[in-house]
């Protein structure tokens, strides 16, 4: 696709050139009037200029000039201005007038020039526009491609209606380069001009039926920036958009597959079981909103996924192979929010690749696998070795491998886990050091197996010489023994000798925390800490200071008989402290636990208040509350919501109607009975019952009817195939109220028809009309499965989801080539396809002409064709003109080798009447020796793999 | 989408600056200077950072930060990546992404971001589509047509790396002896998916030029075979500012072939001033401001291992640094993938002609570090 695009745009180079040869004569037109005005601009300006750096001037000389490499050169200094981010405008009316010029490379940089300025210059901006206006109806793709690019980025509010025109056009051109810039343009209104959004759903929507690659990626962008809610639209081209989703390009596809995560959260139910430890508060709240009774209905049924919702998982899966890792990522998430549980993990082997590539990348997907890893350690286990950290890593790496190892840590593989951690504690980058005590801390909390182990190398570090190390351990030791006070009295006292060396703040207000807490288990040390606070209180940290207050109050109440003095003392130096919080603290503590007068009842309660148990503190992952954010999104790596964020919903507890993304294949169907009734049936029935009744009657003699008839009849006697079951659904919504009545009745009158007169007339009529049957006929066997279902698969290759080889169906390909040489002979076609029709009722159940197919034709031409009514009725004709064709005949024998004998033979493409995977081949022999031959048969080697059908002897 | 570039130098200049939509004052900037200040290292900065208006998503490459600007949700890996494709191209284009370059160039840059983005959404970021519309400046056209391999990565993943010179649409099928060993594979857009979970062959109608085919990686279980071994001792002397460091390198499994372009980079403590070594061969520097020791050895003579000692001296008071700084070593190997991966065949169809067609192996110490 890649090249295929890049010839094309080189076509659109050569073709520039000869727009713009084209464009000169416009100038002509033009150039009195700018010039007009631009002197008078000019001249206004010039006094302002000559103040200006003489730069500038001699850069409008050389635009005026008349050489064009002088022209060039200046244009080239002025992008260089604008690239530094220096202010050129003021060279704009020099500038504008050579829009129209006939140098490429001047046209571009002038361009370049004009969606820079144009906002600022509006009013001499416009005199560009029709430039633009002219080009958008050149006959080259290109130059409206590209004469629409630059229009739409001007923004400039007063040509807001002539955008609107030129987008609609190009919404409907021909070129899907064209299309897709189109796409594009509808943001660039929307966001100069709000007000239009109405008119451009109307725009998205038509070109959301689009179905070239090219055009889809840009389409659902705009349609993400203007309408993002509208998922209705969605509907009828979803399974288009997963079926195209392979072949679309790199950044097209991360904005399809964000796109369908979230549509697919509106539309299909939860693919993950009750009582999976997975996401439980989604199904808590699933229930929750539920009457008891659904309740147990959920659970007594099995869980089916939706074909839809499968379709689109496997069309996504490949593209974790993709070397844009935007395009791995949205995968990963899309598997991630909407997989059954047990399938989520093969993106895992995909995200670790990931890891392999730049250093940004890795961040982003580090901090997505760690909001995974918390949910689902089994998903990374395996590649543990991954997330080791490397001396050379950045910070914010370091610290997301840690977190990642810290998630995944269990029993089985703590040791190595720690082991791992010794080596990061002695690393240099001492902020991973102690993010890496941190996360020891956290593995001691969470494996109680090795809780002690770690608590006693958490100890020896407290002799390490670096201070943070040291710091962070006194901190984390702080959390450990908090969740499990008993019996660590050797640890604090351990600290408590360590106190003097340490200068940190935060380690030592954790100490003195510490020793407050546990003042009973260390009796005799704790008071002597406080006298040595006591010592140094004024030149402490105000967090030591608070922390020395909470301590002295504490041991006032524990032991006041040594401690009295200098909690009093203490509480007098916060007294007069600088910092008012302090202050606060000491006033409150001294009316707490110092009994007087005025504070009667509080006193009572101090020793509760102050040596209340308190909760140990809860170690848990930063990443804990990120799962609240669409994986993959900025949201979710800033872990706030950001601009335009777009919420991911719960699944439905019950499912949305899953014919709405049938529609694509209906529409084209009412478009077409209604224009058929008018010319052929006036007085058709409308009753289903009656409709079918009528239809078994009518069938052998109006063999153009019934075949109408059928085909809808039959169709909606289909069981099997997903897509035609659907199809058949919406046609009986269609032709009557009551489906179920009219499948029954219509299975009886296809097999009615199918069985009868199948095998005698078969051999007759296949010659006597040289017409072929579309090859689809190939499968019919199948109970007129098969035909449905090809013809489907065919006319919309992208929506249906049946297997069905569409290699044969070469014809119901072609129209679209066609289809205008058709539409100048209608009349001679009608008639064609009386017999084609009468053909197909005769042999079997006539699905396969009429609806899917004219379908298939109508939904490609809609965007070209709309409002040709007699673009449906030809398309369904065109099906059948490739039988009509002369048919090849290839020579087997020539009569002078084969001494008389010739043989001929062709394809007749007609199906084969033994077995629908046989191909029939007509071998004509003429005889045109004297003797007479006798005994022709085919011979017995034939080739592995063949079979033949072997014919009786002659 | 990406509604503005800024391309930012190291000392921390804006020499570029494009937009996309309407125009961002570069004062925007600021937040990221603040950030890159707090970072200390430029790598350390962080790649998405929260304005109050906007996102700010950069990327760090060859000494500039490339730093785009959004207003909305957009998937972060999408600008990154799109950033990376934009360094890339600039690479192909002038051969090098430097400030230099760029400025010299700045037209060619400004109108290839103007290509490859239409309203902040990626238009053409393909190189050959790219140059069918700006020229580079100098239009290097061999006449050779080759297909040629490179293993980076020896420790378990490789690149391929496709030059192709193909006229017309050639359809390519490539196969390998092993193909087993994948173990996970990245494509470039124009291989399929289909035929490639089929067949395990790499069928493909290639892109004229330079580019990367395929990422993969070779599953674990396969041990990796390491080139090369390395005794050191690095010691410092817990009396006495100094220390002492001996490192020999010795060939161990490199199948016959020479190792290449060797060089060790030792990153050193704070406290290492200065260091006083000989060297056997090749050279040895040691660059005071960033503490590295780099000993650029060259061609490993397995005859005549090379070894490097000497003395470290210390920041006198300073304590004696906490642990021993690890090794990374890199290394070259031609003419063999170390993974064992072996092309087997390639193919073209859809055209008449004959094409050249040649691989090369080659082996790389990606990130080969030795833990002391």
């Amino acid at each position: 696709m890649d090249v295929g695009f890049s010839s094309l745009r080189s076509e659109a180079v050569g073709a520039m050139r000869m727009a713009l040869v084209s464009a000169e004569n416009l100038q002509l037109t033009l150039k009195p009037e700018p010039s007009q005005e631009e002197q008078a601009l000019t001249n206004s300006k010039s006094s302002i200029k000559e103040t200006h750096k003489a730069g500038n001037e001699d850069l409008k000389e050389m635009l005026e000039s008349n050489k064009e490499s002088l022209k060039l050169e200046a244009m080239k200094r002025v992008v260089g201005l604008i690239s530094k981010g220096k202010n050129a405008s003021e060279l704009f009316p020099a500038v504008v007038k050579n829009v129209a010029s006939k140098n490429i490379e001047l046209k571009k940089l002038v361009y370049v020039y004009l969606v820079r300025y144009a906002e600022e210059q509006q009013d001499l901006a416009l005199l560009s526009i029709s430039t633009f206006q002219r080009a958008l109806k050149d006959p080259n793709q290109f130059i409206r491609g590209s004469a629409l690019r630059v229009l739409s980025s001007i923004r400039v509010p007063i040509i807001v209606p002539i955008m609107m025109l030129a987008i609609k056009e190009a919404a409907a051109d021909l070129s899907p380069y064209v299309r897709k810039t189109s796409a594009h343009a509808i943001q660039k209104l929307y966001s100069l001009d709000p007000d239009q959004k109405e008119q451009l759903i109307e725009v998205i929507e038509k070109l959301l039926k689009d179905k070239s690659t090219l055009v889809a990626g840009s389409v659902v962008m705009s349609f993400e920036e203007v309408c993002p809610d509208r998922i209705d639209l969605i509907h009828k081209n979803y399974r288009k958009l997963c079926n195209l989703l392979v072949d679309v390009e790199e950044w097209g596809q991360v904005v399809i597959i964000s796109m369908l995560t979230r549509y697919a959260r509106t539309q299909f139910t939860s693919p993950w079981k009750e009582g999976a430890t997975f996401d439980e508060n989604n199904d808590k709240a699933f229930y929750d909103s539920d009457s008891e009774e659904k309740k147990d209905q959920a659970e007594a049924k099995p869980y089916i996924m939706d074909p839809d919702h499968r379709l689109l998982l496997r069309n996504t899966k490949p593209l974790l192979q993709s070397r844009n890792t935007a395009v791995v990522m949205c995968v990963a998430q899309l598997y991630w929010h909407l997989a059954p549980t047990q399938e989520v993990n093969i993106v895992t082997k995909s995200l670790v690749r990931l890891l392999r590539s730049h250093r940004e990348v890795q961040y982003i997907v580090l901090q997505n696998i760690a909001t995974m890893s918390i949910q689902r350690k089994g998903m990374f286990e395996p590649y543990m070795k991954s997330f080791y950290v490397r001396s050379t890593d950045a910070t914010h790496i370091k610290t997301l491998k840690l977190e990642i190892l810290t998630n995944l840590a269990n029993e089985a593989n703590i040791s190595t886990i720690l082991r791992e951690f010794q080596t990061y504690v002695k690393s240099q980058d001492k902020a991973f050091a102690a993010a890496t005590i941190q996360a020891i801390g956290r593995c001691a909390t969470n494996i109680t197996d090795v809780t002690d182990t770690c608590l006693s190398g958490l100890v020896l570090l407290l002799s390490n010489r670096d201070e943070t190390v040291v710091a962070e351990s006194v901190v984390v030791i702080k959390k450990l023994l908090q969740t499990q006070p008993t019996q660590h009295s050797e640890i604090i006292k351990h600290m408590a000798k360590l106190f003097d060396n340490i200068t940190v703040s935060m380690a030592r207000a954790s100490i003195l925390w510490l020793m407050g807490e546990y003042c009973d288990r260390v009796p005799k040390i704790a008071p002597d800490v406080l006298r040595k606070m006591a010592k140094t209180f004024t030149a402490e940290e105000d967090i030591v200071k608070l922390q020395t207050v909470n301590l002295a109050a504490k041991l006032y109440l524990t032991n006041s008989k040594q401690t009295k003095l200098l909690t009093q003392y203490i509480l007098n130096l916060g007294k007069y402290d600088q910092s008012y919080d302090i202050r606060d603290r000491t006033r409150f503590i001294r009316q707490l636990i110092v009994p007087n007068e005025k504070s009667g009842a509080l006193n009572k309660y101090a020793r509760r208040i102050l040596l209340a148990p308190k909760p140990a503190p809860v170690l848990e992952s930063s990443f804990k509350d990120r799962d609240r954010f669409q994986l993959g999104t900025l949201s979710h790596s800033l872990n706030t919501k950001a601009a335009g964020y777009q919420e991911l919903s719960d699944w439905p507890a019950v499912a949305p109607d899953q014919s709405v993304r049938n529609v694509e294949v209906i529409e084209p169907v009412q478009e077409w009975a209604p224009s058929v009734g008018k010319t052929k049936k006036s007085g058709k029935p409308k009753s289903a019952d009656k409709f079918y009744s009528d239809d078994e009657e009518e069938k052998e003699e109006e063999g153009s009817e019934s075949s109408k008839d059928s085909s809808s009849s039959s169709s909606s006697s289909e069981e099997s195939g997903s897509e035609s079951e659907e199809e058949s659904s919406e046609e009986s919504e269609k032709t009557s109220s009551d489906s179920g009545k009219s499948s029954s009745g219509s299975e009886k009158s296809s097999s009615e028809s199918e069985s009868e007169p199948k095998k005698k007339k078969k051999t007759k009529k296949a010659p006597q009309k040289k017409s072929k049957p579309p090859a689809a006929f190939s499968d019919s066997d199948e109970n007129g499965n098969g035909p449905v279902a090809q013809a489907s698969s065919s006319s919309a290759e992208s929506s249906s989801g049946s297997e069905t080889d569409s290699e044969d169906s070469d014809p119901p390909a072609t129209p679209q080539k066609k289809k205008k040489d058709v539409k100048s002979k209608p009349k001679a076609e009608v008639k064609s396809k009386v017999e084609v029709s009468l053909l197909d009722l005769v042999d079997f159940s006539p699905a396969p002409t009429n609806a899917p197919k004219s379908s298939v034709i109508s939904s490609s031409l809609l965007s070209d064709l709309e409002g040709l009514s007699l673009s449906n009725i030809s398309s369904t004709i065109q099906v059948t003109t490739p039988s009509f064709g002369p048919v090849k005949t290839y020579e087997l024998l020539h009569h002078m080798t084969g001494k008389g004998l010739s043989a001929k033979y062709h394809f007749p493409r007609q199906p084969c009447l033994y077995e629908p995977s046989m191909v029939a081949v007509q071998v004509i022999l003429t005889n045109s020796s004297d003797h007479s031959l006798e005994e022709i048969h085919i011979g017995e080697r034939s080739p592995a793999g063949l079979n033949i059908h072997c014919f009786n002897t002659i | 989408m990406i509604h503005s570039l800024f391309l930012i130098n190291h000392a921390g200049d804006i020499f570029l600056e494009k937009h996309w939509k309407s125009v961002i004052s570069r004062s925007v900037c600021d937040y990221f200077f603040e950030a890159k200040e707090k970072a200390v290292e430029p790598e350390n900065v962080p790649p998405v950072l929260q304005t109050p208006h906007h996102y700010l998503i950069s990327i760090y490459r060859d000494k500039l930060f490339f730093l785009s600007v959004v207003q909305t949700e957009v998937p972060p890996l999408f600008v990154i990546e799109f950033l990376h494709r934009v360094a890339d191209t600039i690479q192909d284009y002038f051969g090098d992404c430097s400030e230099s370059l760029i400025n010299d160039n700045v037209v060619t840059v400004y109108e290839l971001l103007e290509e490859m983005l239409d309203n902040g959404f990626p238009l053409a970021t393909e190189s050959n589509v790219l140059k069918e519309m700006i020229r580079p400046p100098t239009i290097l056209r061999s006449v050779v047509n080759t297909l040629t391999g490179t293993t980076v990565f020896a420790e378990i993943q490789g690149v391929i790396e496709a030059s192709v010179r193909l006229t017309g649409m050639p359809d390519l099928s490539m196969t390998f002896m092993n193909p087993s060993l994948l173990d996970d594979v990245s494509f470039h857009p124009c291989v399929r998916f289909k035929r490639w979970e089929s067949e395990r062959a790499l069928s493909f109608i290639p892109p004229d030029g330079n580019f990367t085919l395929m990422n993969y990686h070779v599953s674990s279980q396969n041990l990796v075979t390491i080139p090369v071994y390395v005794k050191q001792n690095i010691c410092f002397f817990e009396t006495g500012p100094c220390g002492r460091l001996d490192i020999t390198i010795g060939p161990k499994q490199t199948m016959g072939k020479t190792v290449e372009a060797l060089m060790v980079t030792i990153h050193m403590p704070k406290a290492v001033l200065s260091a006083n070594l000989t060297a056997t061969q090749g050279n040895y520097t040691y660059d005071l401001a960033t503490k590295v020791l780099v000993w650029d050895i060259g061609k490993l003579n397995p005859q005549k291992l090379p070894n490097l000692r000497g003395s470290l001296s210390l920041q006198s008071g300073a304590p004696k640094p906490e642990d021993n700084p690890s090794l990374n070593i890199d290394l070259k190997i031609q003419q063999v993938a170390i993974s064992g991966l072996k092309v087997s065949r390639l193919e073209m169809n859809g055209e008449k002609y004959k094409p050249f067609k040649g691989v090369k192996y080659l082996t790389k110490a990606g990130n080969f570090q030795v833990r002391t």
